[in-house]
């Protein structure tokens, strides 16, 4: 294979990856928007996306498509519920407590999903049976189009909901100014169970996607921490920003992890984690204002 | 007399509990599966001085970390290289974590500790798991084929001799970890003390009244990266091999977990958080199977239900007994 | 400290403050003569706590000095301010929740003393005699104030009135220079308020100087030597309170906030 030839597998890789850093920055971005909370259980909705999936098309077998819808509404569930149960109580908490919240939450996600689906990976087939496509010499995976389609699907209704639906305007104006909003009747609460949901629904759909590859208990840790990196990257709390810094996260490390070495490849995203909240916390892509003395 | 024990209230209750650290031994020694028990009670010191550290940094001076495993890992990886890879005296490894994790805290807490809430958690999650990385894949540290520790000697006597391990441990690490204690409940109750609360509370008044907040924040900060240290090298001599998976993420959110459990913003709360969790879920069949479950189910439920941990809870009922007793004298 | 009194402990040359376009300061000048009481009024939004953000370093300004003592105080960090013996009370009170009020006062003392890590951790003796010195002059100056029997209470459990008068304890304790004042009369009756004048005139008698400001106009015209008007971040009006009160310029600004 040619030096190009490789950068295309990278280049093709990293944007398949991308796509999914990008919807879970999202739903970072949609809940911290709503409730300035970061939600670390974000990674678990991933991992519940999958293994329900994997429930209802392998277990229940019934068909793909209304599995993956069926598996979405669940984790929509469980995110609303997590909302409800446990952050709701704890509003008025510091900073500190409510991310140890989350965490507990996170842990607690694993640990049933330990206990359902046990400690192996769970899998689901391919979206759709065939040979990889090929482009110069670098393979696509058909389920990476998959990935890559529904993804920007997502997206897609995302933003369509965002500016065209009344729902849509109302939790942006709730993200810009709780209390303006409350004042021309929108109802707070409701808006932030509902970014809850569409966070965790986003997660599911990530899930999804993701399930012909596997997914265990613990697989979600990663998806939620590298999708915090991309978050943070585009500055977090803009959905612009979250969607292109998953895609540059996903290129970048893809690349670093093919040209540098695999093994550091966890390294490099945190490492530019850590470089981006020193110099830039408001973010690199787009800004807003980030938490700094 | 009644009031003498009042007055003198907090340094007596270091000083029993003390005594009763060092009596301990014997009485876990009379049952069968004694030294078991000393073992248990060697990883509760060494968990319990990560936490006071912890407790420092977090419940008193109010910045978050979830990256200790890291500094704990530094801690323990000294000891381990300058041993094995080395063949120095343990007493070098020891010294090397403290400068190492000193060096490294120093360096990152300027930049680090501008940020604040998520943003502050977020960047020490991620260092925590650079360095897990570097753990895992660096040459030196045997990566993750692990690497063994050389025994401890101290002044020419084998800490690792076969019989007596677990009792030669017990008193090392409950000598440095009652030392430990009574170093942070003196800063706690001292001008230092006041500081960090001052920073946890209200930032701006805490500058507006001297308090050089970077300052504070850098210092404690180092302080409770070396508190991790010192135990990461008592756990490295006492484990005697090390492997990247003890300092991961995971650590990192259960040395968080005791401290939330027993009370941040105590440093008794964090002796009696991480004894509790080191030693319950050994007794309890039930953790060996769902112990990630139990553990996000016991950081949720506290920090809804018992936000400022059992040693609040415990302080409340005591301060009760305290008014009807001598008060009636 | 002897200071000629003709120079100025506090002096503002020139204080302008943007907003993002919005002009919060324009052009505020003033001084504060050695052991002197200056009252510091003007209507709501008319940039009074922004200038005493600008004058203990939490804001820095668009341009301007300030001198305290001589010194330029500009650009240097607020703990440095209150080291030199600027210290200043908080509208929205701000104190320190998770200690006593005895503790409180006690931070006020963390300028007067050097303890550090070290020291503390060991308990050495220069360490213990420092803390029961930061003790006991904690406790002299909560008996001044009048919150002794507070001592041991949390600040929160306070009345309002009280919990001002910690606050105005707790900079004492520092034994400032000058104490920058920002409405000690909010929220108190007005029993309290007379307290609070006679508080502010034992201050003063320990040779402290004060700016206050302060909505009361009672206590205002009552404790101050000079009085300084503020209105849309512009000086109307310095005077001695009795040429304040007749002042045109004055009573068409507070009657343009009536009229709101």
């Amino acid at each position: 294979m040619t030096f190009t030839n490789q950068l295309i597998q990278y280049l093709i890789n990293g944007i398949t990856k991308g796509g999914i850093y990008g919807l879970v920055a999202l739903g970072f971005t949609i809940i911290y928007k709503s409730t300035d909370v970061i939600n670390f259980a974000q990674g678990e909705f991933v991992m519940f996306g999958a293994v329900m999936l994997y429930t209802f098309h392998h277990v229940l077998h019934l068909n793909l498509l209304l599995s993956f819808i069926l598996a979405v509404l669940v984790v929509t569930l469980i995110g609303i519920l997590m909302e409800v149960l446990m952050i709701r109580p704890l509003e008025e908490s510091s900073v500190i407590t409510q991310i140890i919240v989350t965490i507990g939450a996170s842990i607690f996600f694993r640990g049933s999903a330990m206990l359902i689906w046990g400690r192996n990976d769970v899998f689901v087939p391919f979206f759709s049976s065939g040979k990889p496509y090929r482009i110069f010499h670098a393979i696509i995976d058909r389920q990476y189009l998959w990935i890559l389609v529904i993804t920007l699907l997502a997206m897609g209704v995302l933003h369509l909901f965002y500016e065209k639906t009344i729902t849509g305007k109302a939790m942006t104006a709730c993200a810009a100014n709780k209390k303006a909003a409350s004042l021309v009747g929108i109802n707070i609460r409701t808006m932030v169970v509902l970014s809850f949901g569409l966070s965790a629904a986003l997660g599911g759909v990530a899930g999804g996607v993701l399930a012909p590859f596997g997914m265990k208990y613990d697989t979600g840790v990663n998806y939620g921490l590298k999708g915090f990196c991309a978050a943070i990257v585009g500055g977090l709390g803009n959905n612009v920003g979250a969607m292109v810094g998953g895609f540059v996260l996903g290129i970048v490390e893809e690349l670093g992890a093919g040209l540098i070495s695999s093994s550091y490849r966890n390294a490099i995203a945190y490492s530019i984690l850590v470089l981006v909240l020193i110099i830039r916390p408001q973010g690199i892509l787009f800004t807003k204002s980030g938490e700094r003395v | 007399m009644a009031k003498w024990i009042v007055e003198k209230g907090k340094g007596l209750y270091f000083l029993l509990f003390c005594v009763l650290m060092l009596v301990l031994p014997l009485i876990l020694r009379m049952s069968e599966a004694g030294d078991y028990y000393l073992s248990l009670m060697v990883f509760a010191g060494i968990n319990s001085m990560v936490v006071i550290g912890l407790n420092l940094l977090m419940g008193y001076a109010g910045q978050i970390s979830l990256g200790h495993a890291a500094f704990f890992g530094l801690g323990a990886y000294s000891s381990g290289i300058v041993t094995t890879r080395f063949g120095l005296s343990p007493l070098w490894g020891f010294t090397l974590s403290i400068i190492l994790n000193f060096l490294i805290a120093y360096l990152l807490a300027k930049p680090i500790l501008k940020l604040k809430g998520h943003y502050l958690a977020m960047a020490t999650l991620g260092l925590g798991m650079i360095f897990f990385v570097l753990f895992n894949e660096l040459p030196i540290t045997g990566a993750s084929e692990g690497i063994s520790v050389g025994k401890l000697y101290i002044f020419g006597y084998n800490m690792n001799s076969r019989y007596l391990k677990d009792i030669n441990y017990y008193y090392l690490t409950w000598i440095f970890t009652l030392l430990l204690t009574y170093f942070a409940l003196n800063i706690v109750n001292s001008r230092v003390g006041r500081a960090l609360r001052a920073i946890h509370s209200k930032e701006l008044a805490a500058h507006s009244i001297g308090v050089d907040i970077s300052r504070f924040k850098t210092k404690v900060f180092i302080l409770s990266t070396i508190y991790a240290g010192l135990a990461g090298s008592i756990f490295a001599h006492y484990s005697t091999f090390l492997c990247p998976v003890d300092f991961g993420l995971n650590y990192s959110i259960r040395v968080v977990t005791m401290g939330v459990v027993g009370g941040m913003s105590s440093i008794w709360g964090g002796l009696l958080g991480a004894s509790v969790l080191s030693i319950l879920p050994q007794f309890l069949d039930i953790f060996a199977e769902y112990d990630i479950l139990i553990y996000g189910l016991v950081l949720i439920l506290s920090v809804i239900f018992m936000p400022e941990g059992i040693s609040q809870k415990i302080s409340l009922c005591w301060e009760k007994c305290q008014k009807k007793w001598f008060h009636e004298v | 400290m002897t200071m000629d009194n003709n120079t100025a402990l506090l002096e503002i040359r020139g204080i302008e403050k943007d907003f993002g376009g919005v002009k919060a300061i324009e052009n505020l000048s003033f001084m504060v003569k050695p052991e002197s009481i200056k009252g510091f009024i003007g209507p709501n939004g008319a940039g009074k706590t922004t200038a005493y953000n600008v004058i203990s370093g939490v804001l820095a300004p668009t341009s301007g000095e300030v001198y305290f003592q001589g010194k330029k105080i500009t650009g240097l960090k607020p703990y440095r301010i209150a080291e030199m013996g600027l210290v200043r009370t908080f509208q929205n009170i701000q104190l320190f929740h998770n200690m006593t009020v005895l503790e409180n006062v006690m931070m006020g003392r963390h300028v007067r003393s050097k303890s550090g890590f070290m020291a503390s951790a060991l308990r050495l003796p220069r360490m213990r005699a420092e803390e029961k010195e930061t003790k006991e002059k904690a406790m002299e100056i909560l008996t001044l104030v009048g919150l002794q029997d507070q001592a041991y209470f949390k600040p929160d459990s306070l009345p309002i009135g009280y919990q001002r008068l910690l606050e105005i304890a707790r900079a004492l304790a520092a034994e400032p220079e000058l104490m920058l004042l920002d409405e000690p009369a909010a929220g108190l009756n007005t029993k309290e308020t007379s307290q609070l004048a006679k508080l502010i005139f034992r201050i003063r008698e320990k040779g402290i100087t004060i700016l206050v400001v302060e909505h009361d106009m009672e206590l205002v015209m009552e404790v101050s030597d000079e009085v300084l008007v503020l209105e849309y971040g512009q000086k109307i009006a310095e005077d001695i309170p009795r040429n304040i009160q007749t002042d045109p310029k004055v009573i068409a600004a507070y009657l343009g906030e009536m009229d709101d």
